[in-house]
């Protein structure tokens, strides 16, 4: 048992030394674009036609990264600004579903395929998701 | 997991980054490096847990109690532990990719690792915020959908991988 605990300590260990330096190096990415994307920029992008803004929202949400916290916010203030729902839900959906700036993490760690694959289907799912929330809430 | 030194390439890659937009604007990158020492800060807490998690679940999961829970044969409980867990998991979504990677490892269903990533969307903490811009119904129904469509980002990511695959 006690050579059990000290073979699954090592291999934690090895687990971590491989983790560190792409942890790292994600979360430098992250902080370079947080920096220079001011929040007012969303705002700009988007052009008032439905089905533009959808994949308007849909992209921005995509590029983005940090808590989901700020999305909420800046979803928020974009609806006050007159954006539509439709792309406001694509931009916080991706925001949290999608991540190109953590795409080499995710690469590296669980293969490109997987990584590819699962963002690009996460993409489609927010446009899909988007337009069902919003069809929904108009039965209602 | 790349076995080799791709993760400090990847590193070097983004340090060389931050010298050459350091020598267009320092305010910048130094801005830039405060940002992500406060957010380095509060993820290591959680770092330390997921890393808890592999060294436990080494421990406790062998391969075989893997595959019964998660694996190809898993059935609804799979799907279950894969939305549930997703859904209760903190921190930045990459903070769990060694411990999904490692659990694959041991023969976790790639259609679960999708999942859970895609219920990491679903923040309880952050629900009250988001009913305050948003409204409960909108809340609801987002919800609802980003659960259900979790299982055919799962379903569909793992069809995708393995028709890619010939």
């Amino acid at each position: 048992m006690e050579s059990h605990i000290k073979k699954s300590a090592v291999k934690t260990l090895n687990n971590f030394k491989q983790t560190l330096p792409i942890l790292i190096g994600v979360l430098l990415l992250i902080s370079l674009v947080i920096t220079a994307v001011p929040k007012n920029l969303y705002a700009k992008i988007f052009t008032g036609h439905p089905i533009i803004d959808l994949f308007s929202g849909a992209i921005s949400g995509s590029i983005a990264a940090g808590n989901p916290l700020n999305s909420y916010i800046i979803g928020g203030e974009l609806l006050k600004q007159g954006i539509s729902l439709i792309a406001v839900t694509a931009f916080i959906l991706t925001w949290t579903t999608v991540g190109m700036i953590q795409l080499p993490a995710e690469s590296l760690m669980l293969g490109k395929k997987f990584a590819v694959t699962r963002n690009v289907v996460s993409f489609v799912t927010a446009l899909i998701i988007a337009s069902l929330t919003v069809f929904t809430l108009g039965l209602l | 997991m790349k076995k080799n030194g791709t993760g400090w390439i990847f590193l070097g890659f983004v340090c060389t980054l931050y010298v050459v937009v350091g020598l267009i604007d320092f305010t910048y990158v130094k801005n830039a490096f405060s940002m992500f020492v406060t957010t380095l800060w509060k993820v290591l807490p959680i770092l330390a847990v997921v890393f808890g998690f592999i060294f436990l679940s080494d421990i406790i999961f062998k391969p075989k109690k893997v595959i019964k829970y998660l694996g190809v044969n898993a059935g609804l409980k799979g799907w279950i532990i894969a939305i549930v867990g997703g859904i209760l998991s903190s921190g930045p979504i990459y903070i769990w990719y060694p411990l999904l990677n490692d659990l694959r490892e041991k023969g976790m269903k790639t259609s679960f690792i999708a999942t859970f990533l895609y219920n990491r969307a679903v923040k309880i903490p952050l629900l009250p915020l988001m009913i305050y811009y948003f409204s409960w119904g909108f809340v609801l129904v987002l919800t609802f959908y980003m659960v259900l469509f979790s299982v055919v980002n799962g379903i569909v990511v793992e069809k995708l991988i393995l028709i890619e695959k010939f």
